[in-house]
């Protein structure tokens, strides 16, 4: 793989915080390596924003290694940037040449308000969780883990569905702004195991008035979700939600709802 | 959205089925003797009284989802992904749903309700095979229904999978089955309709 | 002070049972008026949270990601081990005791690493209760896989992803809890100090990083599950966010700090690519299942890794391990990629790598395919094709991985790959019940120092974190809040509390008024280099003195001329790091001091001047078995206070892995 520096052009949506209007700013940037991750990139701005006694852009990351979903960005328009199957974190400059523009803006959704920057507030996601996302079993009562043997291809799929990372580029992804394929994954993985039956019908209604509550968006099946989920999440989960929905609702609904 | 948009489909075979009766080019004889069934059956008039209930809830439905989507996002991207992440026309449902009902007024108000007025009040059923052969002859109007075939047509091609979607009908083996089938509908469908303004235009049909 | 680790008297086997039946249990009327915070949501965080929430206690659960989703254990890959013998191969908890304590090079606590092994197979059973999906076979019961350093397959796990997997099995149990009322969830807030009071944990003081408020906390217990410190070293597999803060501000209240210096180096990582690397990414230890190491018989040979033919290489693991090859344990690998890339045998542009390469496993699965297929005379191609094929299933998201760091087909061309800092088996002396030197200061997980010695064995660190939380806490905390029934909530206006929160305003201002030149990132990086440098994989006396200094000097300069932009009253991801780099810096000393301490090395901690003949850990078990509790006395002055290892069922021998 042949390296090489570029310099670029960067436009990012600076905002103070969630009060305040926010604006485009732009910054340039120079010697940056094709072996950078995109974040790393950042860092290089940021410290030269340091060098000159400003405030650097807020985002958010932690594990830089894909998996705890915690960055963001809407890069060019893209949650994630351009590259499949991959968080922000992941995705590395060689895709960029040298005197490129890009545009960085935070996730936008009313349910994930601008905390700063580019870092949203997404506790939506851990309430929609609260809602329901879970198997009610106490710690210290369980039975031998193979007591209950599982068919291998649906312990792979519920393994597909739990692969979510939470990080909300679904809602960032989506025109309407739904979490609809969060959700759903949640769902799948729970309903497609034997320890999650006993409560898919009040999950699923649970977690779906949730999810409405929260403000996020109806679905309407344009597949924005899928095409820009880094763990590749699939719109099956999605017809998997609407299934066990319809199927709680016309059982009686959820014993919780009111 | 997808319980009235399946009703809608249904009804658009059964108008596809109906209308295509023209083209065994008998001068329309065909087309009449059901057109008049249709007309008449108590039980088909029932059922068209639901059916102008479901376009009604299908476009205030739509209506309202489109109202509550678009304000769950106040502060717009200011660079859209466009169709890199989706299909336009997935996400242009509600101006194609626009567009189509657009067409069915002026639609409706060519054929059906003439027809139903004359019936009800006048001297009975109009010879709608004919109106169709005169009103086909001017290119306006002839373009105005191309124009909602086509977008019919989008409409379907996202309307379709999503309403099997949403019913939690496409997974596993039957997810491309309904793609495909939905695919294939969209097209065939709009297309004789789209036929029939040609056909009489070009005088193919008599 | 003597150091009294409450180990239960009696045998082995029967000190957990024991201590269970025994132990003092707090009625439920009880539990709902008293108060415990958690700090931290990894493995041991949530699993405690949730499971002290489930037994009626009222649960304050802190962490600084805007989720507890997100804490770093959901980044471990490989799996988790148990004692289920599931595959029938003579694994048993006292093999798994055995081998943990073998792993650890003899400075682990008997006890506590037996009860480790007792409790793991509980917890498959309690993660597949809860809708783990961990690996299954055809006919629906669970898969295992082996893992370096041991010789059975014990290791459960889901794809690549086993830590997500777990992680999300205890959020969702925590969430549950939340949602019941019996936790109260405070993400965005970072524990900043301890409250003590008469001698006691009282709770803490917590920054709300969104608004840059101070707020207190009452607890009549605090559990710190905050993880490792490796980011010490600035590179490192750990999240960016991971830190040292709230363990060592215990710490500096009277926490002792046991064995800060052992730290693991993973030895299959990606390389460094340049001075703007901001944290390193581990490839999971199972690749060293089917991958063999090597590097060129040559020195400096600089020819392409396919260039190379097979009679060139050298698979110095192979030959110097032949027992075990390319299993031998993380510090026995680390170590010897090391001594090879010193040596001049480095590939890749900086040379310092190695190569794992795969050619051969595809070979040998595409033999098995075309076998299987009956295709007796298929072409190199197409065996090639059909061992890719096994390949990708097996490791498909790790290759992938690689390729987007590197833009390299590991398919294709040997990945590269070198050591870096994985894991800290120190952390806050514990005894037997995971308290602190401070009573009713608890540490669980990765942020105590327990359970893996000097070296910790893969795929154990997500056993002993949930290990921890799950089963360890719930009896052991009881036992102390049994006396606490009778204390009442302490209100906040405590002054107690003023003076520590006072104390933690004075630091952030401090911080904020130096408005100095350079960034926090900048002086991170320079103790990450002093660290690994002279405290990384391979130490000795002088260097260590050099960098005892260093550091003194860094954390000076830094105090002096640190940046911190923004203003304390808000968002300010700055001043969070400045913070965490500060304790880092103090840190760092105390561990430099700890491997100057320990004149021998053992597991992940080895000393140049202390080595067989063949370049192997040597240790010195009369002088140096025992663990190294620290006891803060301010600035730059620490006072040792040891507690001996008795190894009353397992005999310490040099670790062999020949």
């Amino acid at each position: 793989m042949e390296h090489y520096n570029m310099s670029l052009t960067l436009k990012v949506w600076r905002q103070k915080n969630n009060k305040e209007q926010g604006k485009f700013e732009t910054y340039s940037v120079k010697d940056i390596s094709s072996e950078m991750s995109f974040l790393e990139m950042f860092d290089v701005l940021n410290e030269q924003l340091i060098a000159e006694q400003k405030e650097p852009i807020a985002f958010d990351h932690d594990c830089r290694e894909g998996i705890c979903g915690m960055c963001s960005m809407v890069i060019n328009g893209r949650p994630h940037g351009p590259w499949h199957h991959t968080t922000t974190c992941q995705l590395h400059m060689r895709e960029y040449k040298n005197g490129d523009t890009i545009v960085v803006e935070p996730f936008r959704a009313d349910a994930f308000p601008v905390i700063k920057d580019l870092a949203v507030d997404r506790t939506a996601f851990d309430r929609i969780i609260q809602a329901g996302g879970y198997v009610s079993v106490n710690t210290g009562n369980a039975v031998d883990a193979n007591s209950i043997p599982i068919e291998k291809h649906s312990a792979d799929e519920a393994f597909a569905s739990a692969a979510c990372i939470g990080c909300g580029a679904c809602v960032a992804a989506c025109p309407n702004a739904s979490a609809m394929l969060f959700t759903s994954a949640k769902v799948s993985h729970l309903a497609m195991l034997p320890q999650g039956a006993p409560e898919r019908k009040t999950r699923v209604v649970d977690m779906v008035e949730q999810m409405d509550k929260e403000g996020f968006g109806g679905c309407t099946n344009i597949g924005a979700c899928e095409a820009e989920c880094p763990k590749g999440i699939s719109l099956e989960n999605i017809a998997r939600l609407n299934r066990e929905y319809m199927g709680a609702m016309l059982d009686g609904g959820s014993q919780n709802a009111v | 959205m997808s319980l009235t948009g399946l009703f809608l489909i249904t009804f658009l075979i059964v108008h596809c089925y109906i209308n295509a009766q023209i083209f065994w080019n008998d001068g329309g004889k065909s087309f009449d003797e059901l057109a008049h069934f249709m007309g008449t059956n108590v039980v088909i008039r029932t059922i068209e009284i639901g059916l102008f209930a479901f376009l009604i809830l299908h476009i205030v439905q739509g209506l309202m989802l489109w109202a509550k989507n678009r304000a769950k996002r106040s502060s717009k991207y200011a660079v859209k992904a466009g169709n890199v992440n989706s299909k336009w026309y997935s996400r242009s449902m509600g101006l194609l749903g626009t567009l189509i009902l657009i067409f069915l007024v002026v639609h409706i108000g060519m054929f059906w309700a003439p027809n139903r007025t004359a019936q009800t009040f006048g001297d009975g059923e109009l010879p709608l095979y004919d109106m169709m052969r005169d009103e086909f002859q001017h290119p306006g109007i002839v373009a105005l229904y191309l124009f909602g075939c086509i977008s019919l047509a989008w409409h379907l091609l996202h309307g379709f999978y999503s309403a099997f979607q949403t019913l939690g009908l496409a997974m596993h083996k039957y997810k491309m089955m309904i793609k495909n089938i939905g695919i294939g509908f969209s097209i065939i469908v709009p297309l004789i309709f789209a036929l029939m303004p040609i056909a009489f235009y070009f005088g193919w049909i008599q | 002070m003597t150091l009294n680790s409450k180990t239960p008297e009696g045998p082995l086997g029967s000190k957990w049972e024991d201590y269970k039946s025994k132990c003092r249990l707090v009625n439920p009327a009880n539990k709902r008026h008293l108060e415990v915070i958690v700090v931290g949501t990894g493995l041991a965080g949530a699993s405690a949270a949730a499971s002290l929430g489930e037994m009626g206690y009222k649960v304050k659960a802190f962490c600084f990601q805007d989720s507890p989703r997100r804490a770093h254990s959901i980044a471990a890959q490989g799996g988790i081990n148990a004692a289920k013998n599931y595959q029938n191969d003579g694994d048993s908890t006292y093999r798994l005791f055995y081998d943990t304590i073998k792993g650890g090079d003899y400075r682990a606590r008997e006890g506590n690493v037996h009860r480790l092994a007792e409790v793991s197979a509980n917890i498959i059973d309690q993660c597949v209760a809860q809708g783990v999906p961990f690996a299954r076979e055809y006919g629906g019961l669970l898969s295992n896989r082996s893992f370096g350093g041991v010789q059975v397959q014990r290791t459960f796990y889901a794809a690549g992803q086993t830590g997500q997997q777990l992680l999300i099995g205890a959020y969702q149990a925590l969430e549950r809890q939340v949602a019941l009322g019996n936790v109260k969830e405070y993400t965005r807030h970072e524990m900043l100090e301890v409250v003590k009071i008469d001698g006691k944990a009282r709770g803490i003081i917590a920054r709300n990083l969104v608004t840059g408020e101070l707020e207190r906390h009452f607890g009549h217990a605090v559990l710190l599950c905050t993880g490792g410190y490796g980011n010490v070293f600035y590179l490192s597999t750990n999240a960016m966010g991971s830190n040292v803060t709230a363990a060592w501000k215990a710490h500096k209240n009277g926490a002792y700090f046991g064995n800060p210096c052992y730290t693991q180096i993973h030895p299959t990582c990606i390389p460094v690519s340049g001075d703007h690397q901001s944290k390193l990414t581990l490839m999971s230890e199972s690749l060293r299942n089917d991958g063999r190491i090597w590097v060129p018989k040559k020195q400096n040979d600089s020819r392409k890794a396919n260039d190379i033919p097979e009679e060139e290489r050298d698979y110095y693991l192979e030959r110097r391990y032949p027992a075990f090859g390319n299993l031998v344990p993380r510090d026995v690998a680390s170590r010897a990629a090391k001594e090879r890339c010193d040596a001049g045998y480095g590939v890749g542009a900086s040379k310092q790598a190695v190569y794992l390469d795969y050619a051969s496993a595809i070979e040998r699965y595409g033999n098995s395919e075309a076998n299987k297929l009956g295709l007796d005379n298929a072409g190199a191609d197409k065996i090639k094709e059909l061992g890719k094929e096994v390949v990708k299933a097996k490791y498909g998201n790790l290759f992938e991985m690689y390729e987007k760091i590197t833009g390299e087909n590991p398919y294709e061309v040997p990945m590269r790959i070198y050591p870096a800092v994985h894991y800290t088996m120190g952390g806050l002396w514990v005894d037997y019940e995971l308290m602190t030197t401070v009573p009713g200061l608890y540490a669980l997980g990765e942020a105590n120092f327990s359970d893996h010695g000097a070296n910790r064995l893969g795929a154990s660190a997500l056993m002993q974190g949930l290990a921890d939380g799950y089963f360890v806490i719930p009896y052991t905390l009881g036992n102390y809040l049994a006396d606490e029934i009778r204390t009442k909530s302490i209100v906040t206006d405590h002054e107690a509390f003023v003076q520590a929160e006072n104390e933690v305003r004075g630091r952030i201002e401090k911080l904020m008024s130096i408005k100095g030149k350079q960034s926090v990132e900048s002086f991170h990086k320079r103790l990450g280099k002093i660290m690994w440098n002279k405290c990384g994989m391979a130490r000795n006396a002088e260097g260590l003195k050099e960098a005892v200094q260093e550091i003194q000097a860094l954390r000076k300069e830094f105090w002096e001329d640190v940046f911190i932009p923004g203003d304390a009253m808000e968002f300010n991801p700055e001043l969070d790091k400045a913070g965490r780099v500060a304790d880092f810096l103090e840190l760092g000393e105390l561990m430099c001091l700890d491997a100057l301490n320990r004149n021998e090395s053992c597991g992940g901690h080895f000393r140049e001047e202390y080595q067989t003949e063949e370049g192997e850990a040597l240790r010195q078990d009369d002088q140096y078995m025992y663990v190294a509790a620290w006891e803060y006395k301010g600035d730059s002055s620490f006072e040792l206070h040891k507690e001996d290892l008795n190894y009353d069922v397992v005999k310490p021998t040099q670790r062999s892995y020949k």
